[in-house]
């Protein structure tokens, strides 16, 4: 059961967010302007990282509110909670 | 009054001064508060407790704690009645019932264990190797095997008990209330740290309650008395006795079982029976203890053969003498204390077999004083007797541990032997936590190992389950991780600590030799394959033998995970606690690897077995997940409407008046809102507000079609795509201002479709100034709808033009109801999904019951028809109108829907590249057409597919499915709306519709069979 | 060799054991095979027997990264059904459920198909009108299928809780009688013997850590044993795909998460068939030896941690509670989680990559085991000739650009 800091409401359960998946998958600005392979990969390919994977999360049984978080999908550690359209910040492998 | 045979006259934490009755297979028993099931049984000179696996074996008590592998009894009756308890953890009470398993007619006379006398056949994993042929007959082998397999037998009807949880943090967990976990909480507590301190045990004092050992010049359950009077007073302790920590799970977060009433007969009024509780600790100190193993040798699971320290335990904890004439067997130290306390007991001493070469000097003295007869490089190579035991031939192993010296046998009888095969230190949590485990070859165990999984898994080791065996170094040990603990987690001491607490034998015990397997007499004895010299248990519960561990590593299962689940070794409701460490030694023997080559298998949670009771908690039954209910709902149900459950809400399904069936009243009620007047509770559809300058265009992003033309006051239809171009939800959304809308979505999507919209302006758009509110419950929703709706509502809001020039279509307005509740504001939308003229009306959901019955009141005289949401379908589906989720099934587009024109061509919006994609540009996608069946009366089945030919028989490739179908009094016959491949194209064909076997011809059409009153002139009645 | 029956166990008996023939061996790794599977679960020892039997090709190897069966294979709880929504997902599953029902016979070894009949609950209309559409799909297909009443669910599972007025009460159900369990470490080993026979390589504690690519064709791999050739690789590496298309520079639309199930104590049969419900979410079975196995939920985040939280237990418990409340009083014994890698229509990937002679079986998220035998089959079909099978044609990797999904995810109700 992880322990999530919440930015805006401090140490939660697990069971008060929801993972939104991998994060900084930025939209396509013209999509109209991407071939098939481009628009596939953007909709359905995902790094699925072994080791430190950045992520979303939002608080939706709280504040909300969608955050980033880097989090090892092998400890389970979270190494690291930001700011949406933060940079991915430096951690630990 | 006369105590029970094996009772000791003195001695023991029992009240002898109280008497508990109690049946075991339907013989009434005597004994005292303090006593288990197990100390009882044996008090009561009860050898025989159960029935083994797979053998059938005769099983007797091994163990006084949570490792018992063979006492499993059915505790209970009725709804109570709870398999596979182990009698060792059963508090007795008066009145308790309980009763063996596993057998047939009886436990004494067991039909079953005549597979004990064909077990050559049965090897481990036979099953793999038989019953294939005929294929034909496995059903059959298979049910023989699963009423031969199976313990105990499930509760008869429902568990008349119920069950909490309770979250919890604190700053230190203390697992374990022997010496070091109290003296851990005891120096935690000091330092003002939140401290839980939990123990399976209904007494503080883990192993000192029944070893003797003396701490500070006094008997050790005393000071574990004295120090848990302490932490009861101290507010910052927490005490849980009867509580088993059961899991360890990432961040610190773990699992206790405390059982509450467990003790009881049954649970006083109004308590629960168990509580979970779910504690997040800042540190864990895991003072977990050790558990004594078995020697591994012939016959070694008869009824008698018993734990030196469980032994130990029986008499100087519950004052039972568990036998008249002992062996003790070991390879380690812990057994002399035990031969002594027997002596003192009465029991008479036969001998000591000590495995090593080298016996502890330090007990000889008293040892020679008893006159307890000491045979060093010995061993007991088997047993006899079979529902007891009945002596043990003993003999001499060779150096290397796996041969007998021929000529030095000797037999000696006795009816309880004792064995000490060295301590495994219990690391079921720590392992949980995602620490490793290193291998010890000097103790012959594993130990916590270096390293852990994650530093958020903040826990220490100590006492004996660190492998600090000694009183002294638990003492102390335990002492320092829970001041360590504290201290990590913000607290120190202020002043002196505790004074430290000093056992009185300081020696360290000598190592153990450890030798996995005892060759049994004879010259195959190693094998003990059965025919010779008998079997040699492991898992006892398993029933696994040497042999069987054996046999797997000479077919090539390697890894222990093979062995484990070739030979079901460790896999008993015990998890293999006595027997992991001697499976794996012997089958590093068997590989010729070193043990740590062979690895252990993973603990996996919980170390003790939690009852599905408490996991549910008070989350059963009508609380399994909330009701949502209109504020209509008490007149609906006054109305004898008839409910179904739509997500989390209750809706009326239909409203039969007496007489009616459901055809009947969904038939009225249709028929009521096209020729009349009906009213529907809408309540349930999802509300978002959604405001911000940048509202339209948002919207503009999220819907397939245009916002930022909207006029404030109008309304439009939408639908919303995935990335995947797949449409999502609908629904009509209002604008209620420049920078502000009121969405509607499908009643069961209504909280997905809010995460939808965070999640892209959160994370996506941060720079649009938007904001959305979930309003559903802010809202009642009464519907109103058929041609004399805008007459009936006239009434209620005179002020208001309702013309269709003033209040056309896709509208809203804001209007006072002076004749509800003193003047009500409502906001009306004339919009509907019905097809007919209709106006949703929104008041505060409050006034819905006032509302709704200002309407159904001033509706009288147009014979106003509450209708739900059956007739809802059917007017819906007369007029094309699509459910999402009905004839959407997340692959559908807006052009397979025929709203191609709902797709703008000019702005981007989700989803929209999607569609061009060659899968979604595709001519034969499925189309959504209506049906109309050649036989008027036949109402298809929804579901039913479509196909090409006029056979229905497989195997075929179908051309669409069904979605909706329905009987319309409107039209005065059956129609349906299905997806069709190449469908808008084939309007006017014939097809067949196929369903269980059956082919019914019917004619595709458009998915259009009444023209939707839009506009709405006052039309005739 | 020595065959498995009734005969030989008594010959051996009385032999006291002794002389039963190695079930595989443990060979050391040849420099170059002509094929490789990446991956000893079932469907890895299924592709490589397959390989060797039907298609001749016998100088191959299985790589596994820890023992043979060891990740989802026994992790699994075994159902075995084939009534999938599209005719595309009801071909390639019901082809697997055909070769089940010979299995044990074809490679002797006894891995206890029992079809004791699957049953899918209805707890609402909705949910209803979906089952139904899937009988009727299944129907058509030739997959068996056929609506229960609660009336029938009586019967067939006396301990479910058939109370209208429970919270969600079961309106009905689905009923496939060919579908049922299996013993699934037997269908590793088996596999792995039968392989073994005909010349297989099996080697375990041989992980891949790199691919060797050459102008966009695959050469061999990298493994802790050292470097391995072949000129066609087959990864079949469930939860862990994503590790290995990296490895090749490619990415594959999958995420790994656990999925968890538990197993009660063992209780003398109280359950005959196997019960799923997707609304309240549970499904459950008891195994021959008399646990109930039961079937959670995915935790909703990424890992390859193989444990699972408890709240995602906490919720299929209650649901088991409610469905079949005698089980109150019963414990829970061993709870764990396999990792699955979840595709975005809930349906599997077989399929070759844009590196030549490298192909994927991957994707089968929570459902992966009731395919063993077909998914194996098929994919040795696709090494062997380096190309589809009709049957996995439409579960290309293709489709995520086509938009050809096979959406199983909705519709399908229970994707386990």
């Amino acid at each position: 059961m992880l322990l999530i800091s919440c930015p805006w409401c401090g140490d939660r359960s697990e069971e008060e967010f929801s993972c939104g998946g991998e994060a900084h998958i930025v939209r396509p600005v013209t999509p109209q302007d991407m071939d098939d392979q481009a628009w596939g990969d953007y909709v359905f390919m995902r790094r699925n990282e072994k080791g430190v994977h950045f992520e979303r999360w939002r608080h939706g049984n709280g504040c909300g509110r969608w955050f980033n978080v880097a989090r090892s999908t092998v400890t389970h550690e979270i190494l690291a909670i930001y700011q949406v359209g933060d940079d991915r910040p430096e951690v630990p492998e | 009054m006369t105590d029970a045979v094996h009772r000791l006259e003195n001695g023991g934490r029992i009240d002898r001064t109280q008497r508990l009755s109690f049946h075991f297979d339907g013989e009434t028993m005597h004994g005292h508060p303090g006593d288990t099931l197990a100390s009882a049984l044996l008090a009561n000179g009860v050898r025989l407790v159960g029935r083994s696996f797979k053998y059938h074996r005769p099983r007797g008590l091994m163990a006084a704690g949570g490792e018992e592998p063979n006492g499993l009894v059915r505790l209970r009756q009725g709804g109570r009645a709870e398999p596979n308890v182990r009698a060792t953890e059963i508090i007795l009470y008066d009145g308790l019932v309980a009763e063996s398993q596993n057998r047939w007619p009886s436990l004494n006379f067991d039909l079953g264990a005549v597979n004990d006398r064909l077990s050559p056949l049965f090897p481990a994993g036979f099953y793999y190797k038989t019953f294939m042929w005929p294929a034909s007959l496995w059903p059959t082998y298979e049910a023989v095997i699963r009423r031969m397999a199976g313990l105990g037998k499930a509760a008869e009807s429902a568990d008349p008990d119920r069950y909490e949880k309770q979250y919890a943090h604190c700053d230190v967990l203390v697992v374990g209330a022997g010496p070091a976990g109290l003296a851990a909480a005891h120096w935690a507590g000091r330092t003002g740290a939140r401290v839980i301190l939990a123990d399976e045990g209904a007494e503080l004092g883990g192993a000192l309650l029944g070893n003797g050992q003396r701490i500070d010049g006094r008997p050790g359950m005393n000071w574990a008395a004295g120090i848990g009077a302490e932490l009861a007073r101290a507010e910052n302790v927490r005490l849980l006795p009867r509580t088993i920590v059961a899991g360890y799970y990432d961040h610190n977060a773990l699992t206790l079982l405390e059982r509450v009433a467990d003790h009881l007969l049954q649970p006083d009024q109004g308590q629960p029976r168990q509580r979970l509780w779910q504690v997040r600790a800042k540190q864990v100190v895991l003072a977990t203890g050790a558990l004594e193993r078995p020697l591994v040798l012939a016959n070694n699971d008869r009824p008698g053969v018993m734990g030196a320290g469980a032994v130990q335990t029986y008499i100087n904890r519950y004052g039972v003498r568990p036998g008249r004439r002992a062996v003790l067997f070991t390879n380690n130290d812990s057994a002399y204390p035990a031969a002594m306390d027997l002596a003192k007991a009465g029991v008479a001493v036969a001998a000591v077999v000590e495995l090593r070469a080298q016996a502890p000097l330090r007990y000889l003295p008293e040892l020679e004083q008893l006159g307890i007869e000491l045979l060093v490089d010995r061993a007991v190579l088997s047993v006899t007797g079979r529902k007891s035991v009945t002596g043990v031939q003993i003999g001499k192993l060779n150096e290397a541990g796996d041969g007998v010296v021929a000529g030095l046998e000797r037999r000696i009888d006795c009816d309880l032997l004792c064995l000490s095969g060295g301590w495994t230190p219990s690391l079921h949590l720590l392992s949980q936590s995602g620490a490793g485990l290193q291998w010890d070859a000097a103790q012959g165990c594993f130990l916590p190992g270096p390293g852990r999984a994650a530093a958020s898994q903040a826990v220490r080791v100590a006492g004996a389950a660190n492998g600090d065996f000694g009183l002294q170094d638990c003492l102390t040990l335990g002492a320092e991780a829970g001041n360590a603990a504290a201290n990590d987690a913000g607290h120190r001491r202020r002043g002196r600590g505790p004074r430290k607490p000093a056992a009185d034998d300081a020696a360290a015990p000598l190592p153990p030799r450890p030798i996995w397997s005892i060759p049994g007499p004879g010259r195959n004895g190693g094998n003990n394959s059965g025919s010779n010299g008998g079997k040699a248990f492991v898992d006892f519960q398993s029933d696994v033998t040497a042999a069987d561990l054996r046999l797997a590593a000479r077919e090539g299962y390697r890894s222990i995970e093979h062995v484990k689940r070739y030979t079901t070794t460790g896999m008993g409701t015990d998890q293999g606690r006595t027997s992991n460490i001697n499976a794996l030694g012997i089958v590093a023997q068997a590989l010729d690897v070193p043990v740590p080559q062979v690895g252990h298998t993973t603990f996996r949670p919980p170390f003790s077995p939690v009852t599905f009771g408490a996991l549910a908690g008070g989350q059963v039954g009508p609380l399994l997940d909330p009701v949502r209910r209109t504020p209509m709902h008490g007149w609906h149900l006054a109305a004898g409407a008839v409910f179904e459950p739509v997500g989390q809400w209750q809706r009326p399904y239909y409203y039969p008046k007496a007489g009616e069936d459901m055809a009947a009243a969904v038939d009225r009620e249709s028929l009521a809102a096209r020729t009349s007047v009906g009213l529907m509770d809408a309540t349930t559809l999802g509300k978002i507000d959604i405001q911000g300058p940048d509202a339209a265009e948002f919207l503009n992003r999220i819907y397939t079609n245009g916002w930022k033309g909207l006029a404030v006051g109008g309304c439009r239809y939408g639908l919303m795509l995935g990335e995947d171009g797949m449409i999502f939800d609908d629904g009509v959304t209002a604008r209620l201002g420049q920078g502000h809308f009121h969405m509607t979505t499908t009643t069961g999507n209504a909280g997905h479709v809010l995460d939808w919209l965070e999640s892209w302006l959160q994370t996506e758009w941060p720079e649009l100034v938007v904001y959305c509110t979930s309003v559903t419950e802010q809202w009642a929703v009464a519907a109103l709808c058929g041609p004399n709706a805008r007459r009936l509502l006239a009434e209620l809001c005179p002020d208001l033009d309702l013309s269709p020039a003033a209040f056309p279509y896709m509208t809203w307005q804001t209007a006072a109801l002076p004749g509800v509740a003193g003047g009500l504001e409502a906001r009306i939308f004339r919009i509907g999904f019905t097809g007919e003229l209709s106006f949703e009306i929104n008041v505060p959901a409050g006034h819905g019951p006032t509302l709704w019955q200002a309407l159904m009141a001033a509706g009288e005289k147009y014979a106003i028809t509450p209708f739900g949401t059956e007739a809802m379908h059917v007017l819906r589906a007369e007029v094309g109108f699509i459910i999402v989720g009905q004839e959407t099934d997340g692959t559908t587009t807006p052009e397979d829907l025929g709203l191609g024109r709902m797709v703008s061509g000019k702005k981007d919006f989700l989803g929209k590249r999607s569609l061009s994609r060659s899968d979604s540009m595709r001519q034969d996608r499925p189309a959504l057409v209506g049906l109309l069946t050649d036989d008027p009366g036949l109402r298809v089945p929804e579901g039913a597919q479509l196909i090409a030919g006029t056979n229905p028989a497989p195997p075929q490739r179908g051309q669409g499915h069904v979605t909706s179908s329905y009987h319309s009094p409107n039209l005065g016959r059956t129609f349906a709306l299905a997806m069709l491949e190449g469908g808008h194209g084939r309007h006017g064909e014939a097809i067949h519709i196929a369903y269980d076997g059956r082919a019914v011809p019917a004619t595709v059409t458009a998915p259009r069979f009444l023209d939707p009153v839009l506009e709405a002139p006052e039309r005739a009645k | 060799m020595a065959n498995y029956s009734i005969f030989a166990l008594g010959r051996n008996a009385l032999q006291r054991h002794r002389h039963w023939p190695r079930v595989w061996r443990s060979p050391k790794p040849r420099p170059s095979y002509d094929a490789i599977i990446v991956g000893g679960g079932g469907h890895g020892l299924a592709t490589a027997y397959y390989l060797a039997k039907q298609h001749g090709m016998d100088n191959i190897a299985v790589l596994e990264k820890g023992w043979i069966g060891g990740g989802n294979t026994g992790r699994n709880t075994t159902i075995v059904r084939s009534n999938y929504l599209n005719p595309e997902s009801a071909a390639i599953y019901d082809h697997a459920l055909n070769l089940w029902q010979g299995l044990s016979q074809e490679l002797n070894f006894n891995v206890m198909f029992s079809p004791r009949g699957v049953i899918n609950l209805a707890h609402d209309h909705h949910e209803a009108r979906e089952l139904r559409r899937r009988i009727y799909a299944n129907q058509l297909a030739g997959v068996d299928a056929e609506w229960v009443t609660p009336t029938q669910l009586r019967a067939l599972c006396p301990i479910l809780n058939l109370d209208p007025g429970m919270r969600y009460p079961i309106l009905g159900g689905t009923l496939q009688r060919r579908g049922g369990v299996a013993r699934h470490d037997a269908v590793a080993w088996g596999y792995a013997r039968a392989a073994d026979r005909l010349g297989v390589d099996i080697i375990q504690n041989c992980e891949v850590t790199g691919m060797t690519i050459n102008d966009g064709r695959v050469e061999g791999v990298q493994t802790s044993q050292g470097e391995i050739l072949a000129p066609r690789v087959g990864v079949v590496a469930a939860g862990h795909s994503s590790v290995l298309a990296a490895m090749a520079g490619l990415r594959l639309p999958l995420e790994s998460h656990p999925l968890q199930a538990l197993v009660s104590e063992p209780v003398k049969p109280i359950m005959p068939t196997v019960v799923m419900s997707n609304k309240v979410h549970a499904y459950m079975s008891q195994s021959d030896k008399g646990e109930l196995v039961i079937g959670a939920g995915i935790d909703g985040y990424n890992s390859y941690a193989q444990r699972g939280s408890l709240p995602v237990i906490e919720e299929t418990i209650r649901a088991i509670v409610e469905l079949f409340p005698i089980t109150s009083r019963l414990k829970m014994m061993r709870q764990w989680a396999g990792i699955v890698d979840v595709c975005p229509d809930a349906s599997p990937i077989i399929s070759a990559t844009p590196v030549e002679g490298l192909f994927f079986n991957c994707g089968w998220g929570t459902g992966g085991f009731k395919a063993t035998p077909g998914s194996g089959h098929l994919f040795a079909h696709t090494l062997a000739k380096g190309e589809a099978h009709p049957i996995n044609a439409p579960f290309a990797l293709e489709r995520f650009y086509s938009g050809a999904l096979v959406a199983e995810h909705g519709a399908a109700a229970v994707a386990h």
